[in-house]
């Protein structure tokens, strides 16, 4: 359960940003979650409403997960696909020689706050 | 009611750990402590290399060690029986460590004598390798029974690892594991890493790990 790490992170640079900015209740926290993170949103917004109770100022704050779809660059024919659908293995040359360009990434896009 | 704003943040869900990571690596450097965080799949043989590890290195530094586990207290035991200096963190559930438990970790441990710190972390090959622990180096097992495969499998945590070590070569013979394709995959994923092939129950290669291991912490103490 790696998304529980990943909410109380999530809960520190919220909190953090909150306090610095004197905001009193925060909404909504929208991430950014690549398809190939390896972070379940679905788990990821269990723990959250879990967690968001023992906390201050984000008891009502709700997660709201975007998702970013994961792209691979091939060093052979120079094209892009789909990693999902073709993971480490070029669909047009065969290449091996392939490299992720997006889609790895969990970050806190922004917040909506009061 | 007051206007809601949205303020955007636009930072990784990990920088608020890979800042605290870095903050207590330096901390570390500045007190002369070694930090090695290792690293690998339950049952690779993790506590059995440090047994053979401290056995190895006890004369030469003050050696601590904390064993993370969700539960159980049986690794602390094992290494306390060495001599060295162990303690049992419980994660709680939490399947890895991060920078913030690995503080704690050391405070409870009371780094005041000890040169090598260890922190043999949860059994694990995903959300380890996510959580900067703050550690001078990274360390790997991956054990023979598991398959020359997991390089593949498992990308990121061989990508971020400092030293790979190869585990249980005693039982080569009798499994499919292709020694050479395996360290052929972890240098597809990691062409820096020292990949060392050990058997911690026979002693076999600790001499090379022990080697390894003594020069990255004297050059971590003396820079």
């Amino acid at each position: 359960m790696h998304e529980l790490g990943i909410v109380f992170n999530i809960i520190d640079t919220v909190e953090d940003v909150a306090k610095e900015q004197h905001l009193s209740e925060v909404a909504t926290v929208t991430v950014q979650i690549g398809e190939v993170s390896t972070v379940i949103p679905h788990y990821l917004e269990d723990c959250w409403n879990w967690a968001v109770k023992k906390t201050e100022l984000l008891q009502q704050c709700k997660l709201i997960c975007e998702p970013i779809e994961a792209i691979t660059f091939c060093e052979g024919c120079e094209q892009t696909y789909r990693t999902v659908d073709f993971g480490k293995i070029c669909p047009y040359c065969g290449s091996e020689h392939t490299y992720l360009l997006v889609g790895n990434e969990v970050q806190i896009k922004e917040i909506e706050a009061v | 009611m007051d206007k809601v704003k949205v303020i955007e943040i636009k930072q990784s869900v990990f920088a608020a750990n890979d800042k605290q990571a870095d903050e207590l690596r330096s901390e570390l450097k500045e007190k002369g402590i070694f930090l090695l965080n290792l690293m690998s799949s339950p049952g690779a043989g993790k506590t059995t290399t440090l047994r053979a590890t401290i056995a190895a290195l006890k004369d030469e530094f003050k050696i601590g060690v904390m064993e993370a586990d969700i539960d159980s207290d049986v690794d602390a035991k094992r290494i306390a029986e060495t001599g060295a200096k162990a303690i049992q963190l419980h994660t709680g559930g939490m399947c890895h460590l991060d920078a913030g438990m690995t503080r704690q970790g050391l405070e409870g441990l009371g780094t005041g004598d000890v040169e090598l710190a260890i922190l043999e972390n949860v059994g694990n090959l995903v959300c380890p390798a996510e959580f900067d622990t703050g550690a001078s180096k990274n360390a790997m097992i991956l054990s023979v029974p598991e398959g020359e495969d997991k390089p593949l499998k498992y990308p990121l945590m061989f990508s971020v690892c400092d030293v790979v070590l190869i585990n249980k070569i005693d039982v080569l013979p009798y499994f499919d594991f292709n020694l050479e394709k395996c360290v052929e995959y972890i240098r597809m994923r990691n062409p820096a890493a020292t990949v060392i092939p050990i058997c911690a129950k026979t002693g076999e290669g600790i001499d090379v790990w022990a080697d390894w291991l003594r020069g990255e912490v004297n050059a971590w103490r003396n820079k």
